[in-house]
């Protein structure tokens, strides 16, 4: 993109990166916000496109300790935030972390578990700290949950319900890759034997700072103005059940500064707005008459409607 | 100036320098038409030679040099109108100053005196010219000495931005000019007492008449009058309109009798039959008669019947008048007429053409009506002709006339006859004044140019009183019937206008003339009585001027909060970034790529790039600039760089397909 100052101070992790996973730049880009806007990423698709190897991808890139969690549907709370357990010796409940305490955090298959342990994870996401048995324990920092959930339309899942999606800052979905690529995949082997051999292009120490200047870039009255344009937009559209909330207007904010910093910009655009209004949106809109969550098309359309103030 | 000036103030741009003289030239060109063609040729050789200096960085022209010029033109102004002062002079001088004034053109401080000179310039054209033209000229003027101002101020700048900024103040201004103009007490006569030569050369019927008089004036299409009949229009044979009456005649002239013949006489109409009722809005012409259609009943206040029938205003007539007459065309005339008047009808001067008076010498034995018919009747069975260029007559003029030449005008015909009527003992004299009139059917007002100038006799008989007979009808009947054209001989010069056949012309010319009789009756027209007239139609009858000048401040206050409402409201959304941005997309639109309006800057730049990469740099540029200015901290410097984009990007109105 044009309109940049300086060149993008994540380039190397984003170049890195592409080598593994191909021909899915927009995707990495897309996790890469989530990440610096201090936000998680749901990534819906099909098995098998490559979800869980573009989690692993960024964990080995970014440094960051790195743990999996696949859900079951006999999944409990305490497989995820981890158990407290009667110490003899110390005549002391002593806690056992779960799996969540970690800096990257997959969260595979999210909607094959219950309700009861997804709201665990979402809970835990959401304020950054587990509390059990009367503690609060803070998860470590940073800390970024990338889901992973199969259509639901798939037999044996609990959609997420619309209160839990919109914890998530941005939803993405991979898909097929390009002839090209594919091709590359299969002369090259499978993807997940080059992760071991990764180095880390960044220290997890370096990340909070990364976060704050992405946090800082700057944003005009007149962005503001589109942004509120965009979110009234959907209020006012018959296409959907409702709009977008605030919290989301929020996040539409938040994903287009880290989206700017990506670009090496110290201003946001209305094209940042634009490229992730479809991950903040999709998964927060449903369509009026079928019920399902909006299509990319249907938000770039929507998109199409609103001048730029 | 010179050393003594402190400080000479900051130097003109470069690029400033052919606005000016552009300006210079706006305001004296309409001059040239009446100025000496020395001055003008002077003027366009000064500009032209500022222009040249300009081109190739020249200096300019030493003090001395400079110096000279203006005594030089003074004197040359002085010698021809004999002052340096009064309308004429000082309008030279004026041309003269805003001709020299370039040539010291240095700083801002002497453009603004250019612009300044320039504004008052373009007043002095009223004193010469009112038309709609002139006017039009005028307004054009003033927009780009105003947008040369803004130029002056603003820097350089797209054309079209200060021509749109020059004519927008000036339409602001629309409001104050209309409101001063219904209602600023109006003044009868002119505002500014002009000098004495500001009405000479005015054209007319004049106060003496000799062999060449009419014919000359008959080449110009200037109108002369225009009329609105109430009702029924007269006979075209009918419209005889009044001006001088010529009862004393040298050999070679005829002028207008002496009063001591005329004192004891008192107008005596009696009419009979129709009367017509009209209003004539007379051309200003600096004489006294107000040509009306013979013969007037009831004449505007402030005019007189004479002893001959004129109607006669006390001043001369210097600006365009309005007039309703009520006139019959059936009267009988002064059937008693005082002696004196009647003597002074038969005076010949001595020893001219004895021939002449030879010939009437037989007639004396008849009745007055048949010595009448004796000459018409001499007119129809020789060979006379009615032509614009007769040849020059000798000392018994009117012999060489009756019997070698026989080639002449209606003077020629008027005055012959009248001096055979004087000759053979019927007292007789001639009138001068206008025939016919052209209808206009656009807006129905009857229109008499100078082209229809006339002069025609009057014959009295006793039991009869004065009987108007026109001897041009007996040589040339078409004259009276159908007008000047079609009575002169083809080939004979007269002014295009009279002699038009294409029908489209003469339509498109009656068209343009109920427009410019409109000007003349609304806007020039408008005097104390008319304002009176709108005032009271506005209910407000009789004010006084504490009334009328509170009316005027409330309703320029009005104007002026009312302008104040229309800019806020217009002015255009967003800052000025924005503008810059939008007349940047705009100008590109125009180019072949259209910005959507959901299309950020960075998008649109990279499409452009994609689809016009002739532009896609400079697309790019401006991107850049507007996104600093409009969504981050952006500074002066990218405004005016995006201007300059947009200023770069050709200029074309319509849209590319």
């Amino acid at each position: 993109m044009p309109l940049s100052r300086e060149p993008s101070p994540i380039a190397d992790v984003l170049a890195a990166a592409n080598e593994v996973i191909l021909g899915k730049e927009t995707q990495i880009r897309q996790a890469m916000a989530c990440l610096l806007a201090r936000g998680h990423l749901l990534i819906e698709d099909l098995p098998g496109v490559g979800k869980t190897t573009l989690a692993h991808t960024l964990a080995r890139l970014l440094g960051l300790q790195f743990s999996r969690i696949q859900f079951t549907s006999d999944m409990l709370p305490a497989d995820i935030v981890g158990i407290s357990i009667f110490d003899r010796t110390n005549s002391a409940f002593n806690f056992l972390p779960g799996p969540i305490f970690s800096q990257l955090v997959l969260a595979d298959e999210i909607n094959r578990a219950t309700p009861k342990t997804q709201s665990a994870l979402l809970e835990a996401m959401e304020e950054r700290q587990v509390s059990s048995d009367g503690q609060t324990r803070p998860l470590p920092e940073p800390f970024f949950v990338i889901a992973t959930q199969n259509p639901s339309y798939q037999i044996g899942t609990f959609p997420l319900p619309e209160s839990q999606l919109d914890r998530f800052l941005l939803r993405i979905e991979l898909g097929y890759p390009d002839r090209a690529a594919e091709r590359a995949l299969l002369e090259g082997g499978g993807r997940r034997q080059q992760l071991p051999a990764l180095a880390a292009r960044l220290a997890p120490e370096q990340i909070p700072a990364l976060q704050e200047r992405a946090a800082a870039v700057h944003v005009a009255p007149a962005l503001l103005d589109y942004v509120q344009a965009l979110v009234e937009a959907t209020r006012n559209s018959p296409d959907f059940t409702h709009g977008l909330s605030p919290r989301a207007a929020l996040a539409l904010l938040a994903a287009a500064r880290a989206w700017a910093f990506i670009d090496g910009r110290d201003m946001v655009l209305p094209e940042d707005v634009q490229a992730v209004l479809p991950g903040v949106a999709c998964h927060r809109l449903r369509h009026a008459h079928s019920g399902a969550l909006a299509r990319p098309a249907d938000i770039a359309a929507l998109a199409h409607g609103v001048a730029i103030p | 100036m010179g050393k003594k000036t402190p400080d000479p103030g900051p130097p003109l741009a470069r690029g400033a320098l052919p606005w000016l003289l552009l300006v210079a030239l706006a305001t004296i060109a309409p001059h040239a038409d009446h100025l000496p063609p020395w001055l003008s040729l002077l003027a366009a050789g000064l500009l032209a030679g500022r222009l040249w200096l300009w081109h190739g960085q020249r200096r300019l022209p030493a003090r001395w040099l400079l110096v000279l010029l203006v005594v030089g033109g003074s004197a040359g102004i002085a010698a021809e109108y004999r002052t340096l002062f009064g309308r004429d002079a000082g309008v030279a001088l004026l041309v003269l100053f805003m001709a020299l004034k370039p040539m010291e053109l240095r700083t801002q401080r002497d453009a603004l005196v250019i612009l300044m000179l320039g504004y008052f310039l373009l007043l002095t054209h009223y004193f010469y010219s009112e038309s709609i033209p002139t006017g039009l000229w005028l307004l054009a003027a003033a927009t780009l000495l105003t947008a040369t101002l803004v130029r002056l101020h603003g820097g350089p700048q797209p054309l079209a931005r200060s021509a749109r900024l020059g004519g927008l103040l000036l339409a602001q201004a629309l409001p104050f000019m209309l409101i001063l103009f219904l209602l600023f007490p109006r003044i009868a006569g002119p505002l500014w007492g002009l000098p004495q030569d500001a009405h000479a050369g005015q054209s007319g019927l004049s106060d003496r008449m000799a062999p060449g008089t009419l014919s000359e004036l008959i080449q110009s299409g200037n109108i002369a009058f225009r009329v609105q009949f109430a009702g029924a229009i007269p006979e075209k044979s009918e419209l005889y309109w009044r001006g001088p009456v010529f009862d004393d005649y040298d050999g070679l002239t005829w002028r207008a009798g002496n009063r001591a013949a005329r004192a004891g006489s008192r107008p005596q109409i009696e009419a009979s039959g129709r009367r017509f009722d009209y209003v004539s809005t007379l051309e200003a012409h600096n004489q006294r008669w107000l040509l009306a259609l013979d013969l007037p009943l009831t004449l505007p206040p402030d005019a007189r019947l004479s002893a001959t029938f004129e109607s006669l205003t006390r001043e001369p007539v210097q600006k365009r008048v309005r007039l309703a007459f009520t006139s019959a065309p059936d009267f009988r005339a002064n059937v008693v007429e005082t002696q004196a008047l009647l003597e002074n009808a038969l005076r010949l001067p001595p020893d001219v053409n004895p021939r002449a008076r030879t010939l009437a010498a037989e007639w004396r034995v008849l009745p007055p009506e048949k010595i009448a018919d004796s000459a018409l009747a001499l007119f129809r069975r020789e060979a006379f002709f009615y032509t614009l260029r007769p040849p020059l007559l000798g000392p018994h003029a009117m012999d060489e006339f009756l019997f070698d030449t026989r080639h002449g005008f209606c003077e020629h015909y008027a005055s012959a006859f009248v001096f055979l009527m004087r000759a053979a003992g019927v007292p007789a004299r001639v009138v001068a004044g206008y025939q016919g009139g052209e209808l206009n059917p656009i807006d129905g007002f009857l229109t008499v140019r100078q082209s229809d100038a006339h002069a025609w006799a009057e014959i009295w008989i006793a039991g009869r009183g004065w009987l108007r007979i026109d001897p041009t009808a007996a040589v040339a009947p078409s004259r009276i019937e159908r007008g000047i054209a079609a009575a002169l001989p083809q080939g004979e010069a007269l002014p295009v206008f009279a002699r038009l056949d294409a029908d489209w012309l003469r339509a498109m010319r009656n068209r343009w003339e109920a427009v410019d009789n409109a000007w003349n009756q609304w806007v020039l027209g408008y005097n104390p009585q008319r304002q009176k007239e709108v005032l009271a139609q506005l209910g407000m009858a009789n004010p006084d001027w504490r009334s009328m000048t509170t009316l005027l401040a409330i309703l320029c206050a009005a104007a002026l909060a009312l302008v104040t409402a229309w800019t806020l409201y217009r002015r255009p959304p967003g800052d000025p970034a924005q503008r810059a941005w939008q007349r940047f997309c705009r100008r590109l639109g125009r180019l072949g790529v259209r910005r959507a309006a959901w299309e950020g800057p960075a998008d649109f730049a990279n499409r452009v790039a994609r689809e016009r990469p002739e532009w896609g740099p400079l697309a790019s540029e401006a991107a850049q600039h507007y996104a600093a200015l409009r969504y981050g901290k952006g500074t002066p410097d990218n405004l005016e760089r995006l201007r300059a984009c947009a200023a770069r990007l050709p200029l074309r109105w319509r849209q590319q397909t």
